[in-house]
């Protein structure tokens, strides 16, 4: 549990130092309060000290700009997502180069199989049954994910069975934390599932508030309890270029910058020049 | 001056209001979705009682448990029409979301399957929608697969395609014979130019011009479905209806 001693000396870039080389680290997508700048932090970790290589990062359940970026920087052995996109600003063009490159390892999935792996890992219980899947080259291409009968059921009828799936870490930016730990996710539950599968959980919020959320009832529904919340830093408008809940919107202009810069690998280490490297003064 | 978007959303509407279908009263839309969100807008503003639930729009839908939510709805049979896409589309309604050449896409990379493998069969009705209307992209056989057209009996489904929209023209679906036929062409169309750039086979060569838009439903889309879409697709309305991107 964080106390506001500890919370003093924490930034992005002391978060980015707990991810270990080769660590499964689990991502929400850029409408479900995706980390900016704790992904920047990591980016420049890698880039300038040569630390975090070969993560390997999961989708929950798709992926964007920060994933985009990790790939680009060089932290990313390989990809576990049901699609990498940039919303308006369209495709994501260092993932599209390193599939067309084959520099990393590519994992297709399917949303709700990526939700119903972490589920089945907040249970404790080793898999978990989905329809639909059948006849997809996606299941064709998962050794690890199995089709059985229903056990259930008289007539032929196959599901598909999914492993649990236990992150070693999640992050993201929430948009405040209490001195408990507790931070606060609003509506975006699939967060919680995540928190709850995962076995680190690295959290950057807007900002600190007095008291326990917990305590709350208008609040509590939103939260994730410090139960599960590892480590948290500060990080004023820590989403960005990303949107953050009612918060504050998205930086259009900003991501259709990226999507143009990160067309090139030059573009992209230009990118990286402007907007990633120096920060590590904030 | 009607827009293409605007002939395309009305043609999607009347799709959804078909009374031989069965009855669309939760519709989800997926994020980058614009023409089929504006469809939906449109009906429901025409007086239609539907549930719309817009994923991209974080107050535009009743998920609060998350992204998951959509999928547990869909899996209980309680959303009764969405909209899929694709990269590639098939003469059998099998849709790539995935990429081209060798897995998993290696010469042209898409951005990857979504819900697309689980919706398409957990949910009643699907519309297809794709504007380009090509070779490249309506091809006789899908390089992969993301979600099937049709499956075997033992394969739980509740329903496959019930049209293909493009920018060309209506294709419907008939799920037994796993084929699509012309229903209808947008004006500048002819069957001799849909055939040409159409790579799967269909069935039908003659087939009445896409109606145009009442007034009143052009009206509608110019001012509140406009109104309700900015905020989610600001280049899109910008683009459609003028004024300045949010």
């Amino acid at each position: 549990m964080p106390t506001d001693t500890i919370l003093a000396r924490m930034t992005p870039d002391t978060l980015a130092a707990l991810v270990p080389d080769g660590a499964l680290l689990a991502l929400p997508p850029d409408n479900s309060l995706s980390p900016g700048a704790f992904a920047r932090a990591l980016a420049r970790r890698t880039v300038r000290d040569g630390g975090a290589r070969g993560l390997r990062l999961l989708g929950v359940p798709v992926s964007g700009y920060a994933t985009d970026l990790l790939i680009g920087a060089g932290c990313v052995a390989e990809l576990q997502t049901s699609a990498v996109t940039l919303g308006e600003a369209g495709a994501a063009p260092r993932f599209s180069a390193a599939v067309a490159d084959g520099t990393i390892e590519l994992l297709d999935a399917t949303c709700p199989a990526i939700h119903t792996m972490l589920q089945a890992a907040e249970k404790g219980v080793p898999y978990m049954p989905l329809r639909g899947l059948l006849g997809s080259d996606v299941l064709a291409h998962r050794p690890d994910w199995r089709v059985a009968q229903n056990p259930f059921s008289d007539v032929p009828d196959l599901v598909v069975l999914l492993p649990a799936l236990s992150p070693d870490i999640a992050a993201f930016h929430a948009v405040m934390a209490d001195a408990h730990g507790n931070v606060w996710v609003g509506r975006r539950r699939e967060l919680a599932t995540l928190a709850h599968a995962a076995r680190r959980v690295l959290v950057t919020v807007e900002r600190m508030v007095p008291g326990n959320m917990l305590y709350d009832e208008r609040l509590a529904a939103g939260v994730i309890s410090g139960t599960y919340i590892d480590t948290v830093a500060v990080a004023q408008h820590g989403a960005w270029p990303i949107a953050l809940l009612d918060e504050y919107p998205a930086d259009a202009g900003h991501m259709q910058e990226y999507a143009r810069a990160a067309r090139t690998m030059a573009g992209f280490r230009a990118y990286l020049d402007h907007h990633v490297l120096p920060a590590a003064a904030a | 001056m009607i827009q293409p978007e605007e002939r395309l959303a009305a043609g999607i509407a009347r799709l959804i209001l078909d009374p031989a279908q069965p009855p669309a009263r939760h519709i989800a839309v997926g994020a980058a979705s614009p023409v089929p969100a504006a469809a939906c807008w449109l009906v429901r503003l025409l007086g239609h009682p539907v549930r719309l639930s817009l994923l991209h729009r974080p107050q535009g839908n009743p998920f609060t448990e998350g992204s998951r939510e959509l999928f547990d709805l869909a899996g209980q049979g309680r959303i009764d029409l969405f909209f899929l896409g694709g990269g590639q589309i098939d003469g059998q309604a099998n849709l790539n979301l995935l990429g081209t050449g060798a897995w998993p896409g290696r010469t042209a990379r898409f951005p990857g399957s979504f819900g697309s493998a689980f919706m398409y069969m957990m949910v009643p009705r699907t519309i297809l929608f794709r504007e380009e209307h090509s070779p490249r992209v309506l091809v006789p056989r899908v390089d992969h697969i993301s979600a099937p057209g049709v499956s075997p009996p033992e394969h739980f489904r509740r329903g496959t395609a019930q049209a293909l929209v493009t920018g060309r023209c209506v294709f419907r679906f008939d799920a037994a014979a796993a084929r699509f036929s012309l229903a209808s062409l947008h004006p500048g169309e002819t069957a001799g130019s849909v055939r040409a750039a159409t790579g799967f086979d269909y069935d039908g060569s003659d087939a009445p011009v896409t109606a145009d838009p009442p007034p009143e439903w052009l009206a509608l889309l110019r001012g509140p479905v406009c109104d309700e879409m900015r905020g989610t697709y600001p280049a899109f309305c910008a683009r459609v209806w003028g004024g300045l991107a949010a």
